[in-house]
């Protein structure tokens, strides 16, 4: 999928410094034990896919990311901040980092416009004229400005994927956290969605993607991580990672979702 | 604290309200403070005002005399006995009229339930207007409404209806009864009863496996029937007759002998049951609506007649909807049996809430029992409901 | 039928509309299929025609065919006719509607009672002109409606209004957590005062009013009215809207205090829910009427209605506090994730994603628990309040219409009936259209 468009290859982009870093983290649900020594650095401006099996931990790793999910050891810094207990903290990361969840999780009782004005009206305090400006901008960009006035129900999930997109880009968030965005999608509205954010790849985005998109990781991922059991198990460049892919682990699951 | 921005120590403020935990212990011990600073001078100001009316706070008085008398006991009690005897024989009559209300209403309740249902255009619209008619009237009124109709409009003990030739009475005063008198050879006769009922689960239990084992199917229901009411008649014949009834005859004024349901317990218990039934209706109607019609196709294309459908498709979903709602009719119900006291039916709010606390003037002792009460028979039935609706839920999945 | 239609092959889109073979219209073929389809349903019909054969015409001549309606006591209406005699509800009808409030000052009552139908026009029709400053009207309506009854200092009521629209404004314009407990303990400071000793009742006997020469405001002045003299469907009315307007806003705190993940917090909210729950409202409005004054500080004494009231909203939001707990727990754990993902805080998140959605799909049950309350009304006559039931019980006792019984009843479970059915109604109507879930 989506061979057509320009690959944009890490290699001759010049990455910033570290956004976000994650420092031997463990997490526990109760006594089962989700994530296990989780170490990762994204530099500003990388772009990273994350897959594996169904109950690998890839979701709960990037909800730690913005503290949908609390981790019990280790470190989190994202933008400089460190995630703890301290919730100026986990504001402060909330703020600049935008997460599209894979039931789009719109709200159903406000329009499309307010759903992208929320959060800079309430959050960042901007006035609502400005917000709705940048929202129309947004909702431009994802290709779907004529719908503003409309509810979530009265879309397609394609179009509430992309909504979702702009509504977290109206944040300008510094990372974009994307939880299988394409999962819940009928296969034709997939690609709609991709184009958004190989377009928003494009532009220099810090994007954390947990995907099964194999053709979206080869097309704009820097790298692509691995996991699974909760751990990190291979992480590699695109071409090594497909072509040459150094555990047996990984190379199962390659041979099981490319199989067809 | 954070990796970059932490060169500055963070204020005593920030460090208990920007943290997490910090913040959840400070609200929680905000919220202690202010609920025991209220309910300290409650307190506070009850012990005051006890000890101006010079008395404490105490249970003593019920073990005085209570000195008045009620009508309905089922356990001895005189005026003599004490106001505790009083609060179990209120005690007792509040579960009684509960729990016949319950087994009524739930009885009324399927049935209007299902007859509302109904294709039948007339029998579908009867049970409709009964059901909103009963639903949107206080059930107070209703209580006041049957129990006027029964003491106004029934006859005076002297021509009370006679029923069933000389064996039942109805009038003003109640429906009178015979009562049984049990003679030793009634003994064979339960024996009887209870065998059949052990039969029939044994025969119940051994079609099931004769079905698993070779797919031949019994008449369980018809058999087990047949043998619950069939043994107990066979044993009652066979033993000749051992019940002797005693039955109520007209003398002076009013009935002598034989056994009597008064007017404020008919009337409590009619009224309570009729207003629950109506909103069991509605439950049971909303639960089977419940049950996507997609299930019954799938169960008749399979080939299933239409009452295995009922039975073994609808019914066990329908039941799980059912339940819950169910369960907090039985509240309702039992809770709404305290307005016993606008009939003078002396359930426990009216002996212990009402006579005995205008008698005693402890009025906090008093509200609290009646309250402890109603608190201890309402978690009683929420606890058993709770346990059959996590069965049902179990045989479902 | 065969031979009208020419036998040949149509091109599609060609065949023509041909009328059905058997017969879809005509009442004996209405009366075949819905009262005689089958042997069970026949039975049922006929079983359902004997019993109102039985039951209506009795019922009718009655109630109106052999009823008396005019005459002056119940001997004139037993002469007249047979059956019902609804001379005494109309001779009766205004102790029925205004209790004993003075005849003079009654406008009041019609007045509150004009304002209620427009607020409530304007909260329940979508469609309502002017709707938005209605809306606001509707908000400030149970403080006008209580000055317009009670009577007494106009200046107090401008407090009063004043600072409700404060409090609304804040609470429109959002305001943090911090704000929010500093607010909750002064209220509950203030409540502690208010009920239990020190400083007066506010708004009932506030200090600041006498610092103003109220003499310059004499004209704002009503004639006080004891709430003594309040009675019949006017007291039904205002305990329902008092215990409506003020139980939705407690519930929905205690429903979200029993969602908390604070545990002290979250089971004191659930000991109160399930220790009003179960017990009956009879209990508690005894409380009120005989334990109460033993909580107070010595010497308080409060209006018994105003004690009522506060029962029975205590009681209803604990009832309403299970209904929005619903409305929370169906809404997908989604909606509070994009909220945080976002950055909103507990009260925007709260106030703009949650409560909002949660509130609309509990709209039924609310309306429903509502019903449950309007009716539970009538219980204050065991505590000696006369509601209508109270009023037309008191009458009974005088000795020119001693005995009519049923005919009060009736004619108080009509009042009943009518409204309770409009207001179920109504929930139903709303039921139908709130069919906007979450459709993925």
């Amino acid at each position: 999928m989506n061979e057509s468009a320009n690959t944009v290859s890490s290699t001759e982009r010049a990455l910033g410094e570290s956004t976000i870093e994650l420092r031997q983290m463990h997490k526990w649900y109760g006594e089962f034990h989700v994530l296990r020594d989780i170490n990762l650095d994204v530099k500003s401006g990388e772009r990273i896919v994350v897959c594996g099996p169904s109950g690998s931990g890839k979701s709960t790793m990037i909800r730690c990311i913005n503290r949908l999910e609390e981790h019990q050891q280790g470190d989190i810094i994202v933008n400089g901040t460190e995630l703890t207990n301290d919730l100026k903290n986990i504001e402060a990361v909330r703020r600049e980092v935008g997460m599209v969840f894979q039931h789009f999780n719109l709200f159903p009782h406000l329009t499309v416009l307010e759903n992208c004005t929320l959060a800079p009206i309430w959050v960042r305090k901007q006035p609502k004229a400005e917000a709705e400006a940048i929202a129309m901008k947004y909702l431009e960009r994802v290709k779907i400005p004529e719908q503003a006035g409309k509810y979530p129900g009265q879309l397609s999930g394609g179009q509430q994927q992309r909504v979702a997109i702009a509504r977290s880009l109206c944040m300008s968030p510094k990372v974009m956290l994307f939880d299988e965005p394409t999962s819940a999608l009928d296969p034709e509205m997939i690609k709609e969605v991709l184009d958004v954010m190989i377009e928003l790849a494009q532009e220099g985005m810090t994007m954390i993607c947990v995907t099964h998109e194999m053709g979206f990781a080869k097309t704009v991922a820097d790298r692509v991580i691995f996991m699974d059991e909760g751990q990190i198990i291979e992480e590699n460049v695109p071409e090594e990672f497909f072509n040459n892919p150094q555990s047996e682990r990984t190379q199962l699951f390659l041979s099981q979702i490319l199989a067809h | 604290m954070s990796a970059t921005a932490s060169t500055a120590q963070p204020s005593l403020f920030a460090k208990l309200w920007y943290d997490k935990n910090n913040r959840s212990i400070v609200v929680q011990i905000l919220a202690t403070i202010v609920l025991i600073w209220f309910f300290g001078s409650m307190v506070l100001n009850a012990v005051i005002n006890l000890e101006a009316q010079g008395r404490g706070f105490s249970f003593a008085f019920l073990e005085q005399p209570a000195s008045y008398d009620i009508n309905q006991h089922l356990i001895p009690y005189s005026s003599r006995s004490s106001h505790l005897q009083a609060m179990w024989v209120g005690i007792i009559n509040t579960l009684l009229v509960a729990v016949a209300g319950i087994i009524l209403s739930t009885i009324l309740g399927f049935t209007l339930g299902v007859l509302r249902l109904s294709k039948n255009w007339l029998v579908n619209k009867l049970a409709y207007v009964y059901i909103e008619y009963v639903r949107n009237v206080p059930v107070l009124l209703h209580i006041l409404l049957i129990h006027g109709i029964i003491v106004h409009s029934l006859p005076r003990t002297k021509e009370a209806w006679n029923l069933l030739s000389d064996t039942a009475f109805i009038s003003n005063r109640g429906l009178f009864m015979p009562s049984p008198e049990f003679l030793p050879m009634f003994k064979f006769v339960l024996a009887a009863f209870i065998g059949a009922i052990v039969f029939a689960w044994l025969f119940r239990r051994f079609a099931r496996s004769l079905q698993a084992r070779t797919g031949t199917q019994l008449p369980v229901f018809w058999v087990s029937v047949l043998a619950i009411i069939g043994l107990p008649v066979i044993a009652f014949i066979a033993t000749g007759h051992p019940i002797n009834w005693e039955y109520p005859t007209l003398k002076g004024f009013n009935f002598q002998g034989g056994a009597v349901i008064r007017p404020e317990f008919l009337a409590l218990w009619l009224a309570l049951s009729l207003y629950t039934a109506a909103f069991i209706a509605e439950n049971v109607r909303a639960g089977i609506l419940a049950i996507d019609h997609g299930q019954t196709e799938a169960s008749m294309a399979l080939g299933l007649p239409r009452n295995r459908t009922l039975n073994l498709v609808v019914i066990p979903q329908a039941l799980r909807v059912i339940v819950p709602p169910l369960s907090s009719q039985y509240l309702n119900l039992a809770k709404n049996s305290s307005l016993a006291i606008a009939i003078g039916y002396m359930d426990v709010t009216a002996t212990i809430g009402g006579i005995s606390l205008n008698q005693t003037g402890r009025a906090m002792e008093c509200m609290i029992l009646v309250m402890a009460i109603y608190l201890i028979i309402s978690l009683t039935i929420s606890g058993i409901m709770n346990y059959y609706n996590k069965r049902i839920a179990l045989v479902e999945r | 039928m065969e031979e009208m239609i020419p036998k040949k092959q149509y091109a599609p889109g060609e065949h023509p509309e041909m009328p059905p073979p058997f017969k879809t219209k005509g009442a004996g073929l209405w009366l075949q299929q819905n009262l005689f389809s089958s042997p069970t349903n026949i039975v049922l019909s006929i079983l359902a025609i004997y019993f109102l054969y039985k039951m209506l015409p009795g019922l009718l001549e009655w109630s109106l065919l052999d009823a008396a309606f005019t005459g002056s006591d119940r001997n004139e209406c037993r002469a007249k006719a047979g059956g019902a005699c609804w001379a005494f509800i109309s001779e009766r009808l205004p102790l029925f509607t205004y209790g004993f409030y003075p005849a003079e000052e009654r406008w009041r009552v019609d007045l509150s009672f004009l304002f209620l139908v427009i607020s409530a026009v304007a909260l329940l029709w979508e469609k309502c002109p002017l709707r938005k400053p209605l809306m606001v009207f509707a908000v400030f309506f149970p403080f006008i409606a209580a000055f317009l009854l009670l009577g007494g200092n106009g200046v107090k009521l401008m407090v009063v209004l004043a600072c409700t629209a404060v409090v609304l404004l804040l609470l429109y314009r959002g305001f943090s957590s911090a704000f929010m407990m500093v607010l909750a303990l002064v209220v509950a400071v203030l409540a502690k005062y208010a009920f239990f000793g020190g400083i007066g009742v506010p708004f009932t006997d506030i200090h600041a009013t006498q610092l103003v020469d109220l003499n310059q405001f004499t004209q704002l002045n009503l004639k006080t009215v004891s709430t003594d003299l309040f009675g019949g469907f006017m007291l039904t009315l205002i305990i329902g809207v008092t215990g409506i307007a003020f139980s939705l806003p407690l519930g929905v705190l205690l429903a979200l205090g029993r969602q908390s993940n604070l545990p002290i917090i979250k089971y004191s909210c659930v000991v109160f829910i399930e220790f009003i729950r179960g017990v009956p409202l009879i209990t508690l409005l005894f409380v009120a009427s005989t334990m109460l004054s033993f909580f107070l500080p010595p010497g308080t004494t409060f209006n018994l209605l105003v004690r009522v009231l506060i029962m029975v909203t205590l009681f209803a939001s604990a009832y309403m506090a299970e209904v929005v707990r619903g409305g929370l727990q169906a809404l997908p754990k989604g909606q509070t994730e994009a909220a945080d993902a976002l950055g909103l805080k507990y009260g925007p998140a709260m106030r703009l994603i949650v409560l909002p959605q949660a509130l609309k799909i509990s709209i039924p049950s609310i309306v429903n628990t509502f019903i449950g309350l309007y009716k539970d009304s009538v219980l204050v006559i065991v505590i000696g309040l006369l509601d209508p039931l109270g009023i037309g019980r008191a009458s009974l006792s005088s000795t020119e219409w001693n005995g009519l019984t049923n005919e009060v009843y009736l004619f108080v479970a009509l009042f009943f009936f009518v409204s309770c059915y409009g207001m179920s109604r109504y929930s139903l109507y709303l039921e139908n259209k709130l069919h906007t879930g979450h459709k993925r």
